[in-house]
């Protein structure tokens, strides 16, 4: 219980002091920082359709921080959801748009798992070389991530081209699409925030309840005790990185059915790398990480009716940045606290 | 008496009063005050979770103490880091040494504060210092030769002299005779007697009893993280040492049953096995075990008995050879298959390969069994039925604090190693492997754990018991097989062989030489 607390209080105590230093430079720029804020949680949370526009920008963010926070429980830094989430979008697009004689009750799982799947297998690549030849998954990750965005840009200027202008897949079959759950104006909420509470709900019981679960926080804390338990660390290893990339992938596969309907471009946009500090601001826990991201997602909507007065949506990434440097710095603060006590 | 001034005045080089320090849920040192006079050999034993290692990294500025005092020389000190301790003159030789293997003996002596000459590292000038401190004090060690191919003995000696080399009055031997021979031990106690000698005073970490007796002047016995007793070495016995370490009368000898041995369970075959240098690590290993006997393996640490035992269990390649068990051809097979079959692993290591530190202890015991019934149902953990077990082994195995979900990391040794005992014991193996199953325990543990192994031969269990400790060895083996360098120097029964014989075995003569010389 002790400890339960002592881990909802350090990112929270982040955030103050985050929000705190954020308002020392808005008062720099010459603009009043409690005015800002009001605006802010305006913007993010003051209507029926700042709360949507809070929760679409949420949806992926809770999708990749999960991805990024498992491959942490599991002892693997996935730094490539990026590269998965856009893979995974790209390959349930290629197909989805010709799923229009399919009934949406198949068209839509089999959507999804078209791009979990490809995010998996794109994940298990760094995983196998991780597994067999020591490849840390940090470069090999980062490396998928580029060859993804030349394999997206190449799909979308050759073989998928639709229309003018900036270059975007066909939209996918309306049987594909995920249904809207709320309207309001111009903004769709769409079942992507559900699929995304259900992945989290997974996460939690696959971690903590199932054999494979237990096996694969076995090998991410000891490699050597796992394989003296008869626990295959190769076999392990890319099966965490399998399911980091099957959640990137679902991250790239909502945003594909629920917001965009088409592959563009710039789908992933940084929400994968985005992923990396929810997840550390989440404690790499499920329900962690969904009220992480949905802080991020709330300070990007937020941001938008800021810049109305004059302050640059610009300032939330500073407050971002200090938020992850302070839960990251958090056992140098301790260690801060630690000599003090000493010394006293 | 000669004593210089300075000693005259601080009779006492070290004085820790009233340290106490906690760590979650551990109240490691409670009070505890110890004075060693300057120019002293001391020693301090204890159990395991006794406190003692952690009263000497709080010495050596590894730790903070929470309250109390430290006093070097009769001057209160306050150590953020070994630095600290290290400008207050006190050295540590750790058990496992902090040694950069590819550099030569000069090289890591002056590491971290190497001598310049103009814009060079003077290599010279070095080269002379550490050979003079070497000369001073009888510590033998070939300058320029790199660690990694050096014996033991003196890649402790390199320790010692780097100590010296930093200006140490007060050097700290942390279990240093765990990695020796009873040849190099006799050496290590001469060096200690010529740093004495020179005015140096020692702390000497130990657990084994007749080389307190032997070295020390003083005793302090440090149990449950307080201090014990106090002794004068000439004034006390083995068995009040061992009555103030656990609590209890100890019978220090233990009765081995006669037992028939069965049939051959387990076979090694012409093993080669290289270690993760990729050298040779194991050269030709051939040796059997029956059911219900125990064959020990003797030997110095680092002679191939680790990458023996790895390749046995399955976490290690073998190059050539064959290991069959129970008349099957096991060789290259992954752990899960071979605990399938019967054997588990007491390993020597259980920071490596027998616990899984931040997993709760319910977690940590039932590793290698998590996929099977009674503890998994189809993909799930039956956490009620894993939490039930756990309790009854904590209960069975005597493992403190009798709570189940205390961290892996958080047990004392003494009871990470019962912990990980009674899992492997609890299995129902046909064939087990226990290697360094007492080491850095207390004298009850050892009994416990000793009588535990001998439980298993009585019930037709085959043993293959790897220990550097010879007293265990002998007294638990039905035949002993003594490794040097990779290689089996002979075979004996501990009936009717001496400590001698089989340390000569273990500083590489084959049995036949040794027999041969004394002829």
């Amino acid at each position: 219980m002790k400890k339960m607390l002592e881990s909802i209080a350090v990112p929270v105590i982040a955030v103050l002091i985050a929000l705190v230093i954020s308002a020392f430079v808005i008062l720099a720029i010459g603009k009043n920082p409690i005015q800002a804020y009001k605006i802010l949680l305006h913007g993010a949370f003051g209507s029926k359709q700042a709360i949507i526009d809070t929760l679409i920008k949420s949806t992926p963010l809770i999708l990749t921080g999960l991805a990024v926070g498992f491959g942490f429980r599991a002892g693997v830094f996935n730094i490539g959801a990026e590269g998965q989430m856009g893979m995974g979008a790209l390959v349930a697009a290629t197909f989805a748009s010709n799923f229009g004689g399919l009934p949406p009750a198949i068209a839509i799982p089999l959507t999804l798992l078209l791009g979990m799947a490809a995010g998996a297998g794109w994940a298990a690549i760094a995983g196998l070389l991780k597994a067999k030849t020591g490849a840390h998954e940090v470069v090999t990750t980062i490396m998928l991530n580029w060859i993804t965005t030349y394999i997206a840009s190449f799909m979308v200027t050759g073989p998928l081209v639709t229309g003018y202008g900036s270059p975007k897949s066909p939209e996918i079959s309306t049987s594909a699409q995920l249904p809207i759950l709320m309207r309001v104006g111009a903004m769709e909420l769409s079942a992507g925030i559900l699929i995304s509470i259900l992945a989290a709900i997974f996460m939690y019981v696959f971690l903590n309840k199932t054999t494979t679960g237990y096996e694969i926080k076995a090998v991410g804390f000891n490699p050597y005790a796992a394989e003296y338990g008869g626990i295959s660390v190769s076999k392990n290893i890319i099966l965490a990185m399998a399911i980091s990339g099957a959640l990137a992938g679902l991250a790239g596969v909502t945003e594909l059915m629920g917001v965009h309907h088409r592959f563009l471009g710039e789908l992933a946009g940084g929400k994968g790398f985005d992923g990396i500090s929810i997840a550390l601001i989440g404690q790499n826990n499920p329900i962690g990480i969904i009220f992480a991201a949905i802080l991020i997602g709330a300070l990007r909507t937020g941001s938008n009716e800021m810049q109305f007065m004059g302050v640059s949506k610009y300032i939330v990434m500073i407050t971002q940045a200090i938020v992850i440097f302070l839960v990251a710095a958090d056992r140098i603060v301790r260690a801060i606290y630690a000599r003090k006590k000493v010394t006293a | 008496m000669s004593e210089t001034v300075s000693q005259a005045r601080h009779g006492y080089a070290v004085e820790m009063i009233e340290i106490t320090k906690n760590f979650p849920g551990v109240l490691a040192n409670d009070k505890v005050t110890i004075r060693i006079k300057t120019g002293e050999i001391h020693a301090i034993v204890g159990e395991n979770g006794a406190g003692k290692s952690t009263l000497m990294n709080q010495l050596y500025g590894l730790y903070r103490q929470d309250s109390g005092e430290i006093r070097i020389f009769g001057e209160k000190k306050v150590f953020f880091g070994p630095r600290d301790a290290i400008k207050a003159g006190i050295g540590m030789v750790h058990q496992h040494f902090m040694l950069v293997d590819t550099l030569t003996a000069t090289e890591n002596v002056v590491l971290g504060s190497e001598p310049v000459k103009g814009l060079n590292f003077d290599i010279r000038g070095s080269r002379q210092k550490v050979k003079e401190l070497s000369e001073k004090y009888g510590l033998y060690v070939d300058v320029d030769a790199k660690i990694e191919d050096m014996p033991v003995g003196m890649q402790q000696r390199v320790e010692i002299i780097k100590t010296l080399y930093r200006g140490a009055e007060i050097i700290i031997l942390d279990e240093p005779t765990a990695v020796l021979t009873p040849q190099e031990v006799e050496e290590l106690f001469l060096i200690m007697k010529n740093l004495q000698k020179n005015g140096k005073t020692i702390l000497f970490i130990s657990h084994k009893l007749n080389e307190v007796m032997e070295i020390s002047e003083r005793i302090t016995v440090m149990r449950g993280g307080k201090v014990t007793a106090e002794l004068i070495t000439k004034e006390t016995s083995e068995r009040e040492i061992a009555r103030a370490m656990v609590g209890r009368d100890v019978v220090l000898k233990i009765d081995k049953l006669p037992h028939r041995p069965g049939n051959v369970i387990f076979e090694v075959k012409d093993l080669w096995v290289k270690d993760n240098r990729r050298l040779e690590a194991v050269n030709g290993v051939l040796l059997q075990v029956r059911q219900g006997e125990v064959v020990g393996i003797a030997g110095v640490a680092g002679n191939g008995q680790t990458e023996l035992v790895e390749a046995i269990t399955g976490l290690r390649k073998t190059e050539k050879g064959q290991l069959i068990f129970q008349g099957k051809d096991v060789t290259g097979a992954h752990p899960r298959t071979l605990r399938e079959m019967g054997m588990t692993h007491i390993p020597e290591d259980r920071f490596k390969y027998g616990l899984i530190k931040p997993f709760p202890a319910y977690y940590n015991i039932i590793l290698g069994r998590h996929y099977k019934t009674p503890f998994a149902k189809g993909a799930f953990l039956d956490h009620k039925e894993v939490k039930r077990y756990a309790s009854e082994v904590m209960e069975e195995f005597d493992i403190r604090p009798r709570i189940i979900e205390h961290l892996g990391g958080n047990f004392s040794g003494g009871n990470q190693q019962k912990l990980v005992v009674g899992r492997e014991i609890k299995a129902n193996p046909k064939f087990m492997i226990v290697a360094q199953p007492t080491r850095g325990l207390d004298v009850g543990a050892i009994e416990f754990i000793h009588n535990q192994i001998l439980r298993m031969r009585g019930q037709d269990v085959g043993i293959l018991l790897v220990s550097m400790e010879l007293e265990e060895i002998f007294s638990l083996s039905d035949r002993i097989l003594v490794m040097y360098e990779g290689e089996i120097m002979g075979e004996v029964r501990p009936e009717e062989t001496t400590i001698e014989e089989v340390g000569l075995m273990m500083a590489g003569k084959r049995l036949e030489e040794v027999r041969g010389d004394k002829q």
